[in-house]
Parts: structure tokens; C-alpha cells; sequence
């Protein structure tokens, strides 16, 4: 259901700002977990206590090879399963923009636990733009490698779309980075940046 | 399926039953005591210096302590967990030392309602104590002790064996490092207890019942086994997979106006119920049934299933399959909530497969690989 299953940990360039927002020994819930390569990283170097969730077969296999807790569930049907504040974080990486119920999503995450962290592809990024205003084309990037009539992603918005969405549904942004091609991007991140990772929180 | 890291799959081969006599009285939780008893049990594999790779599996409702294996004296007596177990099966014998037993108030050897009563002479019959899961896994601890077994690497079942490996993971908790519990329910739900009660009005009443007591009569109630069989069965599949197998088709190429077999499926049926009555007892199937029912570690925890599940340590696989609706995935979930609540390491996997609750005895890939990767984890960690 997501970009995620193929790709290495090196290539994942948001799991290192994930990692270093997770205190050690916390509880991780992590949504769309994909072969749970996160979910060990965490493990190994903040200790944490993870589950993952993923509705493909193959991906639930590939977490129990890596000795990750997984849970089979589809996202789609929430996570009504989970109680109010029992994890410590919950993380979204690179899945919302494959959601259908976007907006549900994140507010249960924010329900479930304490934090919650989300990661996503910019399509503000300047490149992108011209693709779409220039060619006349979808933009196909490689954070966005797909043409769009084979493209998991459903929902694709900017940074500024994303803070105008925490702004009006209540939602506290803690922190953010904002990276291109592995590395931070400080200015002008709507333009520069190729993928937003936020630590989020109800008001 | 190309098995990973293991050697082809084949058989464990010809096996061999053995019986351990104790004489240790057993308290059971309805307070009665049996003083004596054997249990009769099947192994597979080596059991390492350590001791540190037994797996005991745990057996259902018709089925006992021939796992996997055959008997060489009776080719076609292959174990009800075959496919399952054996060298580079997904329970790997080269790995791991496994243990089948047959469960007290059983009919395959261990101390059952047809044994011998050595206070009567003659078989316990209606008098033999009604047993409960956690009867069951003590008596099973017992026969872990004399095989020198401290800890268990794993327990496994499916159905009600899978309520015994759970019930390990109370009972015993320093005793079991993982839990294997597949098609499971954390109890029983009223309907299912109105099949069970079905199952036994048909044993009970059937007129060579004799108030349990029908040794001494030279007969069995073979007509309410039968039926008992038959209305069991209808649970294991699901609708699709009937209408799959049997569909509508006839034994003959019409219609007969009567009330004699028509369909495949009654003819299945009736098979099925007529295998059953020669081999099973009457008895042993109303105690199954009873422990099937009264089984609810929730209950002493004011039915809050996360504090019954406080004192386990092991790591958890949980596997339901979603056309299985006697023991349906939202009951195995109740399972992971109450494990995902006490923070416990456990992997749930709904299996996607059509054959409803017997599909756990099945061989899907998608089940067999899971199991699989989950067991050679636990060797890595041995």
C-alpha cells in the first residue's frame, strides 16, 4: 500500500529524524510498517518497545523474518482497536499520501498516542512545480517515483498544505525537518524540501 | 513454497507411542483428585544439552498425540499436524524436540473415562472427573518435569489447543518463551456453547448412553456421536468452502423424493459421523466439549482479559483466518488487544484463506511461511 517495501534502510532518509525524536524505552506504534526495517532501527538504537501495522501478506512475513512485532490490519478501518493514549509515539512514515481517510487517520494517531510523527513526500518542491507547470506533466521524482496511473498515492500535498491541516483541526506542530536528497533543508522548505518529517501533537 | 534455511520437508517417519505412568495425585480445578494416571505422548527430534528446544503441541477437540509421523504398522495413521512438522517443515524436527500428548479424559491411551477405575475395577466411565484446560496443561507441566524439560522454547496449537498454549503462558509463565496460537478464542461465545450443547443432547440421549456408564453394556451411543460429528463439522468449514466442495451435487442424477441421501453433502456428512463413532468415545467428547466451554482465564479478572494475561512472559504469533466463524479473527484480536495492553511481543497475522476453522490444519503458504519464519527465529535465539 506504500512506496516502502522495497526500499533499504540507507535510501530511508526520514528514519533518522524519526530516531532521534523517540526517547529511549518508549512505545512505538508504527502504521503502514512495511518490512518493519524502522521499527528494528528503533529498537536497536532508541530501545524501544515497537509494533507495527500492515495490511500486505508478504509484509507481514518480512516483519516476523526481522523479528518485529506486527500486527495484520488494514489502516483503512482506523485504529479503533487501540486505546486512547497507549503508545508513547505513533508513526505514519511515507504512508499518508496512500491513505484514503486522511484526515481520520492522522486524528487517530493523535488519540492513540501521546506523539505522534509523520513523514511524507513534498510535492511543493520546486522541481516538481515545473513539471506540472512547464511540461504539463505529473511530476515523477524519486521520492515520487510513480506515473499517475500506477501511483499508490492518493492524496498528494505540500508542506504548506500540511500546516494549514494541523492549523485548522487542532493539531500542535513540536518539530520539523525538512530534507532533500538525505540532508536538511532550512530555507524556503516548501520550495527546497523533498520530504517533511513532523513531530505532531494534539492542542 | 521454497522452504529458507531448512532442508527439504519430509516426514519424521515411522513413530512410536510411549506412556508415562504418575502417581502423583492431580488436583483438578473442580476440586476432585485423580490420585493416579498415565499420559500417553509421541516425541520428535533431539532435545539438545540445554534442553532448551522442546516444543510441545497441543491437541484440539478429535485429535491426540499422534502429531506427525506414521506408525509402522499402520502406514496410513499419519499424524493430524503432518504437515506441519517434521525435518524442514515449518516446525522443524532437525531444530527443535517436539512433544504430542494425549490429554487426561482422553481415548487414546492417557487416563480417560474409558480407562480402568483401580478403586472399582472398571471403567470411570460418567464418574471420571470433568477437566478443565488448566487441568490439562498441569498435567501436561507434570510430564515436562519427568522429561527434563524446565522450560518449553514453545507451545503451540490450534483451537482448543491454542487455548492450552495461552493457558501455558498464565499458568506457567517462566515455563514457556513463546506462545503459538493459531484459530483461537480467549473464550467461548454463546453460540458456540449452543453447538457444544447440541453435540452433547445428541451423546446423552441416545438411548445406548446408559448415563455414561454403557462399557458395562456391551454398546456405544454411537448414533449421538454421530450426529455430535456431524453438527462439529458444520462449524470447521465455512459456507463457501461447502458450497465450494459439495455445491449442490447429487449422489445420483435426480432427486428421489425421500428422506434417504440425496446430496454429497449429507452422504459427507454422514461418513464423517460414521468414522467418527467407531473410533472416539462418547465421553471423552462431552469433557472436551465442557472444557471447550468452561475455558475463560478472563473470568477470575472480572472478565478483563489484560489482567488475566498480566503474569505472561512469552513472546506471542497469533494466526486467525478470516472465513473461520467459530473462532473468527475479531476473537483472536481480543487475544492481541489484551497482549498489545500488557506490552508483550506478539505478531498477529489474519490468514486470508477460504476453508474456514479447519484451515489451521491446513497447508496454506501464506500460513505455512509465517510459522515457519517465526519458528527459525526462535532457533536463532536457542
Amino acid at each position: 500500500m506504500n512506496g516502502r517495501e522495497q526500499v533499504t534502510l540507507s535510501e530511508r532518509s526520514d528514519f533518522q529524524a524519526i530516531a532521534a525524536w523517540i526517547k529511549p524505552d518508549s512505545s512505538v506504534l508504527d502504521l503502514g510498517c512495511g518490512d518493519g526495517v524502522l521499527l528494528k532501527y528503533l529498537r536497536q538504537t532508541r530501545d524501544a518497545r515497537g509494533y507495527g501495522i500492515d495490511i500486505d501478506d508478504a509484509n507481514v512475513l518480512a516483519c516476523v523474518k526481522n523479528g518485529v512485532n506486527v500486527i495484520q490490519s488494514d489502516l483503512e478501518r482506523g485504529l479503533a482497536g487501540f486505546d486512547a493514549g497507549s503508545f508513547d509515539c505513533v508513526i505514519l512514515s511515507q504512508t499518508l499520501q496512500a491513505v484514503r481517510r486522511t484526515e481520520e487517520i492522522v486524528l487517530d494517531m493523535l488519540r492513540v498516542g501521546r506523539e505522534a510523527i509523520v513523514s511524507f513526500p513534498n510535492f511543493g518542491r520546486w522541481d516538481l512545480r515545473l513539471q506540472i507547470a512547464l511540461g504539463g506533466r505529473m511530476p515523477v521524482s524519486p521520492d515520487l517515483p510513480y506515473q499517475w496511473y500506477n501511483t499508490p498515492n492518493v492524496h498528494l500535498f505540500t508542506i504548506a498544505d500540511f500546516e494549514s491541516f494541523c492549523a485548522s483541526h487542532g493539531i500542535r506542530v513540536l518539530e520539523r525537518v525538512v530534507l532533500h536528497g538525505g540532508r536538511p533543508v532550512t530555507t524556503l522548505v516548501n520550495i527546497f524540501g523533498s520530504l517533511a518529517v513532523y513531530r505532531i501533537q494534539k492542542s | 513454497m521454497a522452504p529458507e534455511g531448512n532442508a527439504a520437508p519430509r516426514s519424521v517417519g515411522a513413530v512410536k507411542p510411549q506412556i508415562l505412568h504418575f502417581d502423583q495425585p492431580l488436583r483438578f480445578k473442580s476440586g476432585t483428585t485423580l490420585d493416579a494416571y498415565d499420559l500417553v505422548y509421541e516425541t520428535y527430534g533431539r532435545l539438545n544439552a540445554a534442553k532448551s528446544n522442546a516444543v510441545l503441541v497441543c491437541h484440539a477437540l478429535n485429535a491426540a498425540h499422534h502429531v506427525a509421523g506414521y506408525y509402522a504398522d499402520a502406514p496410513d495413521n499419519v499424524g493430524w499436524w503432518d504437515n506441519m512438522i517434521g525435518p524442514g517443515k515449518p516446525l522443524d524436527t532437525e531444530k527443535f524436540f517436539v512433544v504430542g500428548v494425549n490429554n487426561l479424559g482422553g481415548c487414546f491411551g492417557s487416563t480417560g473415562p474409558k480407562s480402568v477405575n483401580p478403586a472399582t475395577g472398571k471403567p470411570y466411565g460418567s464418574s471420571f472427573p470433568v477437566v478443565t484446560v488448566e487441568d490439562w496443561v498441569n498435567a501436561q507441566a507434570r510430564l515436562a518435569d519427568r522429561l527434563g524439560i524446565a522450560s518449553f522454547a514453545a507451545v503451540m496449537g490450534g483451537s482448543l489447543g491454542a487455548m492450552q498454549a495461552l493457558q501455558w503462558t498464565i499458568s506457567y509463565p517462566d515455563r514457556i518463551r513463546n506462545a503459538v496460537v493459531v484459530a483461537a478464542a480467549p473464550k467461548l461465545s454463546a453460540q458456540n456453547i449452543a453447538f457444544n450443547e447440541v453435540a452433547r443432547q445428541a451423546i446423552t440421549t441416545d438411548p445406548d448412553f446408559h448415563g455414561g456408564d454403557y462399557y458395562g453394556h456391551g454398546v456405544v451411543p454411537r448414533r449421538g456421536l454421530r450426529l455430535a460429528r456431524m453438527i462439529g463439522h458444520i462449524t470447521y468449514l465455512s459456507d463457501d468452502a461447502m458450497m465450494e466442495k459439495f455445491g449442490r451435487s447429487l449422489r445420483s442424477d435426480s432427486i428421489k423424493f425421500h428422506f434417504d441421501v440425496d446430496f454429497e453433502i449429507e452422504s459427507y456428512l454422514r461418513h464423517q459421523g460414521d468414522k467418527f463413532s467407531e473410533y472416539f468415545d462418547a465421553n471423552t467428547y462431552l469433557l472436551i466439549t465442557r472444557a471447550l466451554d468452561y475455558f475463560d482465564p478472563a473470568a477470575e479478572h472480572g472478565d478483563d482479559l489484560s489482567k488475566a494475561l498480566t503474569p505472561a512472559k512469552a513472546r506471542f504469533l497469533v494466526v486467525s483466518f478470516t472465513s473461520d466463524w467459530r473462532f473468527a479473527p475479531p476473537r483472536s484480536r481480543e487475544i492481541v488487544k489484551a497482549l498489545l495492553d500488557n506490552r508483550r511481543d506478539v505478531s498477529y497475522a489474519e490468514i486470508d484463506a477460504p476453508h474456514g476453522h479447519d484451515a489451521f490444519l491446513l497447508e496454506d503458504p501464506r500460513y505455512h511461511a509465517l510459522v515457519r519464519a517465526y519458528f527459525n527465529g526462535i532457533s536463532a535465539r536457542l
